[in-house]
């Protein structure tokens, strides 16, 4: 962390500021208010679950797939450390980098715009999750992914796309009665509804579906792992 | 000398791997409190995997290795604090320091934060000097000191050294036998293997052979030298023998050099044989006017062991 303390600070912070030129500046000026709320508070959730769910995915995945691929694993494999201590440990590092960065984007936001947090709690049990089960995805994808391009095909080309098509800059409301229905089927739509309903109590869902497909997909992710450690899944053959 | 007592016991130990590659086939093998235990065999024997099932890193496909009569399975927190892993890779975290690398591998381990014992480590292994550069930066040799400087520092009670000196200069090969010899005095067990056999030779106390998946013998080094060594006498004659005469031809003897060499192949353990050639060589009036002899090394004993086996 202290190696990649500047790039883990600056970088959030210049995207965030990019966010906002581009589409606070720039749509913000056509758009002014989603739901009663300014369209540049607006995207401040999604903005922040947009960075947590790449860094997550992204810090997970590196985080157990590099030891792979240098063959240092083998030092936590022949720990006394059992399988749910390595997951903890690995998930745990790119969870609590991930809320690190979502927390610095939050700062950020709040130099352009205001931002209010009606349900503080919510919010953080929102951030958490979505934190630990993107980490514990990020985790999955690490140990499947036995080469570098492999390990850069989640982020790129299915979080980013569905955390774009998730509403992070829009109401699902805004969109036509059958795309509105199709988006549905993107998880992200639950965890940035959700999220965003903690700041401003506005939802595309119900909060209690949000929390629990959460909690699906982090069951699920869980599982997954569980069978990896059980079978050694390309970790011990 | 090391004793008797049991500190690994493996028995019937095999594995399949997922493509069916049989690596290793119902091995047996106890291995002595502070013995220096010498592994060889040739390449993809199955040493590697024997060592890796030991220390966790590869799953058991059949058999049980107990640790200080602990299961490696069911007791992994207590076996595995007890062993140190030198692998045969050269793998390290590249962004580490030296020292930041050697401590982690301490805590990992479970055990407290000691800065002496590791500063003792370091300086052993003359990476005192290099413990706040950059492991990228460290050259083969350095960054192989640097694991087993990571092995070492939980304090094992066994250490294994996975081909430890593949690839290393002269110089820390020696400083590297000079630690083992130390870590046997302080009465760790030490488990390699190695493909310089003459190093096997020097500092073994056993040896186990493995070919093809199967431990093919496992015998104190002296027992083994002594079996299954071979002695040969070069008599160098005064004059040329046309031919070995029907008195001598028992003893298989082979010429050399012009026929002016006579050389006679005798097991260790022959008491008789060369006074008895000596004399039929005098009853049929051969004289020399010289003797050489010469033991069979460990490397020709793995070397005719092996060969044996595969034929």
């Amino acid at each position: 962390m202290r190696r990649t303390l500047f790039q883990s600070i600056v970088a959030p912070v210049i995207s965030t500021t990019l966010y906002f030129v581009v589409f606070g500046a720039a749509i913000g000026s056509r758009i002014t208010e989603i739901d009663g709320v300014s369209y540049g508070s607006f995207i401040v959730p999604g903005l922040i679950m947009l960075s947590i769910l790449t860094e997550s995915v992204s810090n997970a995945s590196f985080g157990i797939y590099f030891p792979k691929f240098s063959g240092t694993i083998y030092e936590v494999l022949s720990a006394p450390i059992s399988f749910i201590e390595i997951t903890i440990g690995f998930v745990g590092a790119a969870a609590t980098k991930s809320i690190i960065v979502g927390t610095i984007i939050l700062f950020t936001a709040n130099l352009f715009v205001s931002i209010t947090i009606l349900h503080p709690f919510w919010m953080i049990a929102f951030l958490v999750l979505t934190a630990i089960s993107f980490s514990l995805l990020g985790f999955i994808l690490g140990i499947w992914a036995d080469n570098w391009e492999k390990l850069a095909i989640a982020p790129t080309l299915i979080i980013t796309p569905l955390a774009f098509l998730g509403g992070s800059f829009y109401s699902i409301s805004m969109l036509p009665a059958f795309w509105q229905k199709i988006t549905l089927l993107n998880p992200v739509v639950y965890l940035i509804s959700g999220f965003r309903w903690s700041f401003y109590e506005n939802a595309d869902v119900s909060v209690y579906l949000s929390l629990m497909m959460i909690l699906i997909f982090m069951t699920i992710c869980i599982g997954i792992i569980f069978y990896i450690f059980r079978t050694g899944y390309k970790l011990r053959v | 000398m090391f004793s008797t007592e049991k500190i690994i016991e493996i028995k019937d130990l095999s594995k399949v791997y997922p493509d069916g590659f049989h690596a290793l086939k119902s091995v047996n093998l106890d291995i002595h409190k502070g013995e220096i235990f010498a592994l060889l065999g040739p390449n993809g024997a199955g040493k590697t995997t024997l060592i890796n099932m030991i220390c966790g890193i590869v799953n058991i496909h059949q058999g049980k290795i107990k640790i200080d009569n602990h299961d490696v399975i069911n007791d992994f927190r207590i076996t595995r604090k007890m062993i140190g892993l030198v692998p045969q890779e050269l793998t390290s975290e590249t962004f580490e320091t030296v020292l930041g690398t050697v401590s982690f591998s301490r805590g990992l381990f479970g055990k407290k934060k000691n800065d002496q014992y590791i500063t003792k480590i370091l300086k052993s292994l003359s990476l005192w000097d290099k413990r706040d550069s950059s492991i990228l930066k460290l050259s083969g040799g350095m960054k192989r000191r640097v694991l087993i400087a990571k092995a070492l520092a939980h304090e094992p009670k066994i250490i294994f050294l996975d081909e430890p000196t593949a690839g290393v200069d002269v110089e820390l090969r020696q400083d590297m036998w000079e630690v083992v010899k130390q870590l046997r005095s302080d009465g760790v067990t030490i488990i390699l293997t190695t493909h310089y056999i003459e190093e096997a030779q020097q500092i073994a106390d056993r040896i186990g052979i493995i070919d093809h998946g199967e431990l093919i013998l496992v015998k104190e080094k002296e027992n083994l030298m002594r079996e299954l060594g071979k002695k040969h006498i070069k008599i160098i004659l005064e004059e040329p023998l046309n031919e070995v005469p029907e008195e001598l031809k028992s003893f298989g003897l082979a010429m050399e050099k012009n026929n002016t060499n006579v050389i006679f192949s005798y097991d260790s353990s022959d008491k008789n044989g060369i006074s008895s050639l000596l004399q039929a060589m005098s009853i049929c009036g051969i004289r020399f006017s010289d003797i050489e002899t010469k033991e069979s090394s460990l490397e020709e004993i793995f070397v005719d062991l092996v060969k044996r086996k595969s034929d």
